[in-house]
Parts: structure tokens; sequence; C-alpha cells
């Protein structure tokens, strides 16, 4: 590969795979990272512990500092306002212009806003950037009362953030329970559950009608669609994400919602590649996934790949494996894998179990009559990547995976082993006549897990 | 807060206030039969001489007493170095046995009272504090604002108790004399135990139980819900209390030398050393199996255990250094270094004290079976040295005083030579290890934040790679804070332990290797 100048936008786990991975592949290439953001990459996933106090700014960023220079990557803190493709030129908020040979836009996502009437004023916002972090802290010094708009993960997210600090939370969701477009009924009920048990004033079916402020601009409270009126002091719109790209509307760069792409992540435009959260495939990488992919796992695949792209001589498209997805609810942790839609399809059949502690909850999703397993959710219960990414892939039999779910439990050592009890009920309602394996003490003495 | 942790952390801070405050109480008075009673018998006519001045004299204060005695002690013995008379130089420290015997307070009275108005009430307040926290709070990770807290966040609290903990153990293991009224008020305890009189070890010993217990508890409050974090914190507080403090204090009521099963060399330095040695010999049966048993836990032991269960069977299990870290220490785990810097600093430590230990016992060793022909007693000084430098000052002031600045594991990490023992067989061969769970690491930081031994845990997890170090004590802490279910602490074979080259799960198109 001849020495080129790869210019990447955006320091996020898209970016900054890509960056890292061209390196590995490519010894010569010149590699530059803005952001605007932040000098160093750091974990956006994390920022809710910082203000939760368990952990600082430091701590979230993955590799020391020294990184970057011993890998001849180089950093640049500064916002790009304006790209001429044309002449293949970045000019910065001050003026500076960067020239690149190849430009990888991987300039994320921003809160999404949908006009509301008042949420121009003080103390409203969304939480994406590390900048809106600290407006956060800001905005919530010293207050009392908070309402969070929005029933999904970063909605949930705040809500646990506000509550760390003994801010009274009322927490606006339009779905009948939260997540319920994504999370089966099941799923969704016991989440919500959980929400109410952290003492979060939860209004399910209540969506947000305008925000309310005082003459000094401040926020006062809300008002629901069913003229509620809510005071508080913060208001937290968490709705969603969009793609960041209003600086490259009215470009001659193609977009939709996102920075459009074919699936080898080119634009448009030679040499001008995106990844992450701001690219929309023209075409879906397959038929369960989205056109967007704004999760922490694809950004991270997707750099990876283009890096390969960018290396190589065959580039090659993007194919993502079994989809697999994980967060934590307050204290409810929660993974997925495979397909497990909120409505379930014709075809498939499903069964579920679910603690009596409500906490605990397995669900499998499989065809109807092949009995091939589809996809896993399972909250309060850790399972092992590696075992149903073969299952799924080699689309195991339901029975197998039942009959071997000793072996997919990812949970800590001594924590209470749920298999017997699911398989158990899972021959009760389906007809089976499974048996669980019987470990021998030996295994047991010394923790074997084969 | 709720009333009843104000009143307990009320309570504690008084307590603490009491036991600072009792050293310096009371009338000192030497009177010749003292003397005589606390010297080895071919000093006594030297000191009762040599001490003859303080006689009936009341000293209000132990720092005018100590500093006549030291006056005293010393010119006698510069005289005799002046006169190279060097056999008959007293190299014995009586300071602490003259002092307590000359110790005149209410303490001797009533000891039990001033136990229970000091200890007694810090270990009360302590347990008022804890019993209701996070009660009627679900199950769950509770590190809400340990970065606000000045006491967990290297704060102005975090120092001031950093710097009170370093002065306790540069008193108790070089001024003992100055504590004395805290030794008498356990003397009834000792007695009560092992029929002798309270040393200042005893004293610690009990303090250092009564942390692990204390603290304990609050262990199970914090991580309720957590059976790993359960168990292990059971098993610390056993050993702690049945190994380290109450068993040996039996032997000695039967008349057998103080004895810590558990101990292992090299952290058990001085196990081969000469006296120890003789001691366990002279012992009967008894001795004999502490002889044996201490050997088989050298070299069967630590391979067998630590080849099935890592080093955390020992370092967060069993031991009483460990112990203290994970209940006394653990709300300072997070201070410890992360950098690569501290990890290289780290490696020619831990070894560098275990190559000194092991070096200094094979010197005793070859010496004592040559019936000190070879060095004579040049020995000594290799165990002064050893015992000054590593023994108190590295595992005591720097190993705890330094919680809440540096973490709860600074002695562990940099010093003990054991750990760098059962960590080289860690990392070579075993059937421990962390394994992350494919792609699912989201960077988090929160694992590497909260290792106590300082390992950047995110590093091997984000890139889908199991953690295979030497320093890992299994606290399983990393594995408890992750938020996205990463890490799992396994033993389980040998193949595919070590991943040099991992592959992270999901992506079809290629497969990277880190």
């Amino acid at each position: 590969m001849s020495k080129q100048k790869i210019v990447i936008i955006g320091n996020g786990i898209s970016g900054i795979t890509c960056a890292r991975e061209v390196r590995k592949n490519d010894a010569s290439a010149e590699i530059l990272v803005i952001s605007g953001e932040t000098k160093y990459f750091f974990s956006r996933t994390a920022l809710m512990y910082i203000y939760m106090g368990h952990m600082q700014y430091e701590h979230t960023q993955p590799y020391e500092d020294w990184f970057w220079e011993k890998n001849r990557i180089e950093l640049l803190q500064a916002w790009i306002e304006i790209i001429d493709f044309q002449h293949k030129k970045l000019i910065c908020h001050n003026g500076k212009t960067i020239h690149y040979d190849v430009l990888v836009l991987a300039t994320g996502s921003k809160p999404l806003m949908i006009n509301w009437p008042g949420q121009q004023l003080t103390g409203v916002q969304g939480l994406y950037s590390y900048q809106d972090l600290q407006l956060m802290e800001k905005n919530t010094a010293g207050i009392q009362k908070a309402v969070v708009v929005g029933g999904g993960l970063i909605g949930i997210e705040m809500a646990e953030m506000l509550a760390s600090r003994d801010i009274q939370v009322t927490f606006l969701v339009r779905e009948a329970d939260f997540w319920d477009n994504v999370l089966p009924e099941e799923e969704a009920k016991m989440v919500s559950r959980h929400i109410l048990e952290h003492g979060i004033d939860l209004r399910l079916n209540t969506e947000l009608e305008e925000i309310t402020g005082n003459q000094n601009h401040q926020v006062v409270g809300v008002k629901t669609k069913d003229q509620e009126s809510i005071s508080c002091e913060f208001v937290g719109l968490c709705i969603g994400v969009t793609p960041n790209i209003e600086f490259l509307k009215d470009t001659e760069l193609d977009t939709n919602k996102g920075i459009l792409i074919d699936a080898y992540f080119r634009t448009n435009l030679p040499d001008v590649y995106a990844i992450g959260d701001c690219a929309e495939f023209r075409k879906s990488p397959n038929s369960n996934r989205k056109n967007i992919e704004q999760v922490w796992y694809t950004g991270r695949m997707q750099g990876e790949t283009l890096a390969y792209n960018l290396t190589q001589e065959n580039p090659i498209p993007y194919q993502p494996g079994v989809w697999f997805n994980s967060a934590k609810f307050f204290d409810i942790e929660y993974q997925t894998y495979g397909n497990v839609p909120a409505k379930l399809p014709e075809d498939m059949e499903t069964f579920y179990w679910e603690d009596e502690n409500g906490k605990v909850a397995i669900r499998f999703n499989f065809s109807k009559h092949s009995e091939v397993i589809q996809g896993v959710n399972a909250f309060g219960w850790r399972l092992r990547h590696e075992f149903f990414d073969h299952a799924i892939n080699e689309e195991w039999r339901v029975d197998q995976v039942m009959e071997q779910l000793d072996q997919a439990s990812f949970n800590p050592e001594f924590y209470k082993p749920f298999y017997r009890r699911v398989i158990q009920s899972f021959n009760e309602q389906h007809g089976k006549q499974l048996k669980p394996k019987k470990t021998s003490f030996i295994q047991r003495l010394i923790g074997s897990r084969a | 807060m709720k009333k009843i942790q104000l009143l307990g952390l009320g309570l504690f801070i008084l307590g603490l206030l009491v036991f600072s405050t009792l050293p310096f109480i009371g009338d000192y008075r030497l009177e010749a039969d003292i003397v005589s009673a606390s010297v080895k018998t071919e000093h006594e006519e030297a000191m009762l001489r040599t001490l003859r001045p303080m006689y009936g004299e009341v000293y209000n204060s132990n720092f005018r007493f100590i500093a006549d005695f030291n006056t005293l002690f010393e010119e006698y013995n510069e005289d005799l170095k002046r006169r190279d008379a060097w056999d008959d130089v007293i190299w014995d420290d009586y300071a602490f046995s003259i002092t307590k015997g000359a110790t005149q307070t209410g303490v001797i009275s009533r000891p039990l009272l001033f136990f229970s108005i000091s200890i007694g009430l810090a270990v009360l307040g302590g347990l008022l504090y804890i019993f209701p926290l996070y009660k009627g709070e679900p199950e769950g990770i509770k590190n809400d604002g340990i970065y606000f807290s000045s006491m967990k966040s290297r704060g102005l609290l975090g120092i001031i108790t950093g710097t009170y903990l370093i002065l306790f153990y540069v008193i108790l293991y070089w001024f003992p004399e100055y504590m004395t009224n805290l030794v008498i008020m356990v003397d009834p305890l000792s007695k009560a135990l092992s029929g002798a009189e309270a040393s200042q070890w005893f004293l610690y010993g009990l303090i250092y139980t009564l942390a692990i217990l204390v603290m304990g508890v609050r262990m199970f409050r914090k991580y309720k819900g957590n059976a790993y974090q359960t168990i292990r914190t059971v098993s610390v507080m056993f050993f702690q209390l049945a190994f380290a403090f109450l068993i040996p204090e039996i032997l000695i009521l039967l008349n057998k030398p103080w004895h810590d099963f558990k101990n292992i060399w090299p952290l058990d330095y001085s196990f081969f050393y000469d006296y120890r040695i003789e001691g366990m010999i002279s012992s009967g049966a008894l001795g004999m199996f502490m002889l044996v048993w201490g050997i088989i836990l050298i070299v069967l032991g630590v391979p067998l255990l630590t080849y099935f269960y890592g080093k955390r069977w020992y370092c967060s299990w069993v031991c009483g250094c460990g112990g203290l870290a994970e209940t006394l220490g653990d709300p300072y785990r997070q201070l410890s270094d992360k950098s690569l810097k501290a990890w290289k600093i780290e490696r020619y430590m831990v070894h560098g004290v275990l190559v000194f230990a092991v070096l200094m016992t094979a010197v005793t060793l070859v010496n004592y079976f040559m019936e000190f022909g070879l060095l004579g007693q040049a020995t000594d000084q290799l165990h002064s040295i050893y015992g000054f430098a590593i023994g108190s000052a590295f595992a005591g002031v720097i190993g705890t005083g330094f919680y809440p600045l540096m973490g709860n594991r600074v002695w562990c990490r940099f010093g003990c030579p054991l750990a760098a023992y059962l960590g080289i067989v860690q990392r070579f061969k075993s059937r421990f290890r962390i394994t992350t769970n494919g792609g699912q690491c989201i960077s988090c930081g929160n694992c590497s934040t909260y290792c106590e031994m300082g390992i950047d845990v995110r590093w091997y997890a984000q890139r889908g790679q199991n953690i295979v170090r030497a320093s890992c004590v299994g606290c399983g802490v990393c594995s408890a804070v992750c938020p996205r279910g990463v890490l799992k602490l396994e033993n389980a074979g040998e193949a595919g332990r070590i991943n040099d080259m991992p592959i992270i799960i999901g992506n079809k198109s290629i497969s990277v290797k880190s």
C-alpha cells in the first residue's frame, strides 16, 4: 500500500476502531483522528458512571494517553465545519484546513428532538456527548425534581443517574410498558416493575405535550397530553438519537437520515466512507437488521471491516454475524442473542421462564416446525456469547440448547443455577422429556466447565 | 443518612478518640521489682543498677518516663561500647516491658471499662452504621458517589485516615512503649485466652480481627445478592478469627509455640529461622506437625491448589493480609494505579522481594545446618534488615497505612513474596482464568477501576482476551461491577486458557485478531 493520509472525523468506538485496525494492517499510512468533543477516546456508554460517581472521566478512557503516539495515530481536537470534497480538504472551526486522501466519517449521533414547545428552555437537554454530561452536571446541581421523557435505553439511564443523586424522577413513557417496542411484553413489564422498585415515578402511556418555563427562561415543569402538569427543575429528553450530520446536509454527499452507504461503507463520493451511528445503509445488511445501526458493537464491527477494506486489495462487504446486544436496567442485566422481536412472528414459537422473585427471566424463540433456535433474551442471567453464537449460527434445535443450558450460563460462581427449573418448565409447557445434565462431585469440586 | 447510622458514626468516632487519647494518660513509676520482673536474668543486675535513679519518681507522662529510661539505658550501653566491652552490651529492647510494668493508670483497675469505651464503642458504632446500609434497596452494585467521597477518593478525610494508620503502625512496630495503656486494657482478654499477659502484638491481632469481622459485615451488606462475594467474605472472616487469632492463643495456653497454621513461607518469613525451627522441634508431635504441615503447604499446597483454583484460594479466601484488604480495604479498592508503568514497577518489586526472601532463607538454613559455622550470627543482621524493611515498613506501614492513598493491595501487589510465588504458578500452570464473554464489552472501565490489584482488566475484555495475570487475586469484583456480564472467574481446562490472538465474536465479514 502506498502511503496515504487517512483522516477520520469522530473518535468514538467506530472511528477509533477503524484507526487502530488500519494501523495494525498498514504500518505506513498516515492516520489522523479529529474530534471536537474530547481529544482522547472515551467510552460513551460510561458517561452515566461519571455522573453517578462510580468513575472519573479518566477511567472511561480505554487507552492511556501515550498509546496514540506510540501507534502513530495523530489526534486533533477540533470541530470540522466545512468539507471541500472536490479538493479533499477539511476546514476547522478555527479556519485551519486539513488535506485528506481518504476520509472516514464517523460523526456519531445526537439526541433526537421533535420540536416540543419549550425545549429551548434552560434545564432541558438530551444526553449523548461529553458536553451534554457537563451540561447535565450544571443543570442538575442542587435540584430536587426532574422529568425524563422517553422509554428507551438513554431514558432509563438518565433516570438512574438522577436517582443516584436523590433527585426525584418522573419518567414519562409513551408506550404501555418500558421499551415494549423492542422487548416482548413479559420482559417489558419486568423492567417496568423494577423501575418502580427504585422509587421512580413511572408514567406509562404518557406523552409530553409541552415544557413550561418562567420569565428567566428556566424550566419549571411539563404538561402531558392528558393535560397533567408536573413541576420540575430539569427535563431530560431521551426519545432516541439521530445521525449527527448537520454540517453535511446540502453538500454533494448523499444523505437521508444518515450518510448513505453501500455494503462497503462507500458513500456516493470517491474516497469518502461513513461508519457507525451516522451511517445509513442503502440496503440493510440482512433481513433482521436495520439500515442504521446505532449500538456500540456494530460501530466496532463496522470500524474493523472498513479498516480491512482500506488496507487490503480486495474489499469485502459488511456482513455482521448473529445479532447480540446488552444493557443494564438499574440492577437488572439484559442480554440478547439472535432474533427476539417484541411481537412474535407467525412462524415462531416462544418459551418464557421467569423466576419467582421476578428479576430473572429467559426467553427462547424458535421456528414453529423445525424447532430451530432463533434467539434468546435473558434478564438477570448472564449468558455465554460464544455458546449462543454457535447455537444460532449452526441452527441447533431448541432441545439441544436446553440440554446444554448449564454450560450456557455465564453467572459468577456459586450463583443459584436455574437451568433445571427452566428445563422442567419447558418440558411441562411443550410436552418434552428433556433431562438436565448431571455434574459429578469431582467436576463441582474443581469447578470444571466441561 | 439514617439516625441510627449517625449515632453509629458518632459512637465510632468517640471510641476512636478514646483509643487515641488513652496512650497519653496516667502516671509512670518504676520500682526495682518491676525491673527484675521485666528483664532476663543475665541483665537483671546491670539493669537494676542502671535504672536506679528512676526508682520511686512519679512521672505524669510516658514521654518523660521513656526519655529518662532511654537516656540511662543508652548511657550504660555507650559506656560499654567505648570500653569495647561488647559482650556486656544489652541488645534487648526492654522499653516496652519496663514501661508497661511502670504504668499506673485507671486502666489497670478497670481494663474492661476502658476496653468498652474505646474498642468496644468503635465496634458497636461501626456495626450500627453498617447494619442499616442499603436497607430496603434492591440488590445490586452500590458504587454511587464513591468519587464524590472525600474518604474514598483521596480527599482530606482519606489523607487524614491514611496518616492516622501510618502513625499507628510506626508506634506499633517501633515505639510500642508509648501504647502500654492500650495493651494493659486487653490483658484480661489475653489471659482468658492464652493465660499470658498481652503484648502489643496481641492488641494488634485483636484490632485486626475485629476490623475484618466488622468490615466483613459491611461486605455482606454491600454485595448482598452476590454469592461469590458473600462466601468469600465468610471464608476470610473465619480464617482470621480461627487460624490467625484464636488457635495461636490456645497453643500458648497449651504451652506450645504461637503458630498460625494458614500462614505460609515466604510471607511467614521467619518460618525457617532457628528459633522457630527449634521451637517446633521441641514441641513434641504437634510441633513436628507444624513443621511438616508448613513445608507441605509450601511444596504441595501452593502449587496444587493454585493449579486447580488460581492464587485466589489463598489471597482472597484465606490470607490475613488479603482478609484485611478485602474487608477494611474494600472502600479503597478503586485507588490502585492501573498504568502500564505501575505494572512494570510492580513486577520488579514483588519478584525482587521474593528473591530477597529466598536468599535470606537459604543463607539461614545453610547456616543452621552448619551449626553456625559458616556465618555465625551474621544471619541475624539479614533478618533484622528484612524484618524492618519488608516485614514492618512495607507490609505494615505502607501495606495498610496507604490503603486510602494507593488502594488496598499495595503490599500484596508490590511486596508480598508469597503472592509472587503463587502468581508464578497461576500465570504458568493453572486452570484459573477470567473468561471474557465474546464481544459484549463496552469498554466502560468499571472492571479496571475497581480492580484492587491495578490490572487493566478492560484492556483484555475489550479485545475478547481471557485475563491470565500473575497478580490477579480472584476477588471477583471486576465481574460483579461489569454492567454487561462480560467477566467470569472460572476454573477450566488449560486448552484455550491463554488466547494471545483472540477473535471478537459477532463480525462475519472478517476475523479480526486483536
